[in-house]
């Protein structure tokens, strides 16, 4: 007899099977229809990864079938559109490094040391007030950046510097380097309160005092979450546009000098979709090539800044 | 050995570069501070000269004192459209797959790191992108559809994190109330955890859309034009069937593009019109950011757990 009931039981009642399966069926179809369309939207990241990364790199192929590489790295010279073409990325990325170091050297350490003051020193009322205008500070739309690093600052530093030409690398890197701060400090500063206030007081405890404790105990215990700060900012500083478009001119210039004019490879790129260049030209592919440029070098800081993050990775 | 008056010496060494920092810190706020307000206080000056109603109403033109950002603004009202009805959708249905669906495996772990390395890619580069892919292979043109949908995938990182945070937020007991009356995982995210996240992920999207406006980079990448004199078909119309998608494959102009096309001419006049569009376009994001702030703080005080 046991082993006829066995099966029955296994099973569930008739009526309920009845009752569910027909609507149950639609219902698990539509769960999964709905939960394959959920997983398409968030795999079409990737698929923008690699419609970036495949256009970056089919375009620039075609670009250095006829350009070798070493004259690429290599030639002084960035020409492209002119009868003489010379096509040396140096000029451009000497442009790039200069804008960027000089936005990172003012942003650095003023976004640092912004962001202790307002994790350890502030007073409450204080953050309350100064954080929204941070806030607003990296709302302001970059154009209008652009706009006033040639207009205010350029004249500004031309009192100072006499014989700053209108169009320089210094004063599109300070006021990049401004834009960059909020980024910075914002991010310096969720590290800096992520650490437990226990370490803090056990520095207070030993007779530390504020800055003491910020410099030789908080710093390096946020390390990590300010370096992703500071890669971030080198990021911002290298891809930003349309302040050095506007206030540092568009000429290719091989320098390492800040106070004269010269492109970076986003002012380029600027610089040739403004004009009417046919597709498929060299002089196309040239902006892919530059774009590729950037594109690697953010990579290789955000590689390096995961190395760091792990490096000084805390563990509370 | 030390003595007593050593020992103080050092305390007081060590409180005088306390206070010297504390006040390093605060000139490096006034720095922040007294930037951002130069900037608009040099923008207002120079600006609030040209501000009138035919300065909005007026097409650009050859003389600085006749022309306007009519096609400007509406531009960027359009392409702020088509991009919001692109990233919204995509950024939010990504936002609950990884929140609520996405089992931790290889594909996921991808999915999220790749999410993260495309919120730092400069945005230049998503014009290149949309340049090659949007403009030459797809065929869009160089119209508001291409100009929108690039600007989507550019904010679209910023959707799918502020969807996921807010999602976050929502109690496990809320889901788990909703399986026990027998709701489906789909119905419980309809009815109760994205109703409960709309704030959040609204305040995420208006914060996207405020990154958008002020993108110039990407569009004048893809070929948009400077110069602008007419508007594109209308939307709505009077006959059958009301709504028209024509000026999705318009040309336009929008407002960042407008003021870098003035700043970058010589003449003096038009760094005037330049400085009147930077303040309707700072005025176009700070209402935006406002609407954020509030949304934000609104969603919070209603919902208690």
């Amino acid at each position: 007899m046991t082993t006829a009931t066995a099966p029955l039981i296994r099973r569930p009642p008739t009526a309920t099977r009845f009752a569910r399966r027909p609507a149950g069926r639609i219902k698990r179809l539509r769960e999964r229809l709905i939960e394959t369309l959920l997983f398409l939207a968030a795999a079409s990241s990737i698929a923008i990864t690699a419609g970036i990364v495949g256009i970056l790199f089919f375009e620039s192929l075609a670009f250095f079938k006829q350009v070798s590489l070493v004259d690429f790295l290599t030639d002084r010279q960035w020409t492209p559109l002119f009868d003489d073409a010379h096509y040396g990325i140096l000029p451009l990325l000497s442009g790039t490094l200069v804008t960027a170091g000089v936005a990172l050297a003012f942003a650095l350490p003023v976004g640092t040391v912004t962001a202790i003051y307002l994790s350890e020193y502030a007073p409450h009322k204080v953050r309350e007030v100064v954080k929204p205008f941070l806030e607003l500070l990296s709302a302001v739309p970059t154009v209008v950046f652009g706009y006033f690093a040639l207009l205010f600052v350029t004249p500004l530093l031309q009192r100072i510097i006499p014989g700053l030409p209108g169009f320089n690398m210094l004063s599109a890197g300070l006021v990049m380097g401004v834009m960059i701060i909020p980024y910075v400090s914002s991010i310096s500063e969720d590290a800096m309160k992520a650490v437990p206030m226990h370490i803090r007081e056990a520095s207070y405890a030993v007779g530390a005092t504020r800055f003491q404790t910020s410099v030789r105990v908080i710093v390096p215990s946020a390390m990590s979450g300010i370096s992703s700060a500071y890669v971030l900012g080198f990021s911002r500083a290298i891809g930003e546009t349309m302040v050095v478009a506007i206030a540092a001119g568009m000429q290719p210039n091989f320098t390492w000098n800040p106070t004269e004019p010269a492109a970076t490879i986003t002012a380029y790129i600027v610089q040739v979709a403004l004009g009417d260049l046919p597709h498929g030209t060299i002089g196309y592919q040239t902006i892919f090539a530059a774009g590729l440029t950037l594109m690697l070098m953010t990579l290789a800081f955000n590689i390096a800044g995961y190395f760091l993050r792990k490096r000084y990775r805390e563990i509370y | 050995m030390t003595s007593t008056t050593d020992i103080k010496a050092i305390i007081r060494r060590h409180r005088t570069r306390d206070a010297a920092f504390a006040v390093l810190g605060m000139v490096c706020l006034l720095v922040c501070i007294a930037t951002l307000m130069a900037l608009l206080v040099d923008l207002a000056i120079d600006g609030v000269g040209r501000l009138s109603p035919g300065f909005l109403t007026s097409f650009p033109s050859r003389f600085p004192g006749k022309a306007g950002i009519l096609s400007a603004w509406v531009g960027t009202i359009l392409v702020m459209l088509v991009t919001a009805l692109a990233a919204v959708p995509l950024g939010v249905a990504a936002g609950i797959y990884l929140e609520e669906y996405a089992r931790k495996n290889w594909l996921t772990t991808i999915i999220e790191i790749n999410i993260a390395n495309l919120a730092g890619v400069p945005s230049i580069v998503y014009g290149l992108m949309a340049l090659g892919l949007f403009v030459y292979q797809f065929h869009l043109g160089q119209s508001i559809l291409t100009a929108g949908l690039t600007l989507a995938l550019l904010i679209l990182p910023i959707v799918i994190i502020a969807t996921r945070e807010s999602i976050r937020a929502i109690p496990g007991s809320i889901r788990e109330a909703a399986y026990a009356l027998g709701a489906t995982k789909w119905q419980a995210i309809k009815h109760h955890v994205l109703p409960y996240s709309t704030g959040g992920i609204l305040t995420g999207v208006i914060i996207g859309l405020s990154r958008a406006i002020g993108e110039s980079a990407p569009l004048i990448t893809i070929g948009a034009l400077t110069f602008i004199a007419f508007l594109p078909p209308a939307p709505v119309q009077r006959t059958f069937p009301f709504v028209n998608f024509d000026w999705l494959a318009s040309p336009f102009t929008v407002m960042p593009i407008q003021l870098f096309n003035w700043v970058s001419r010589p003449q003096q006049a038009f760094h005037l019109n330049a400085a009147a569009a930077g303040l309707v376009l700072m005025a176009m994001t700070l209402a935006m950011n406002g609407i954020a702030i509030y949304v934000r703080y609104h969603s919070r005080k209603r919902i208690k757990w």
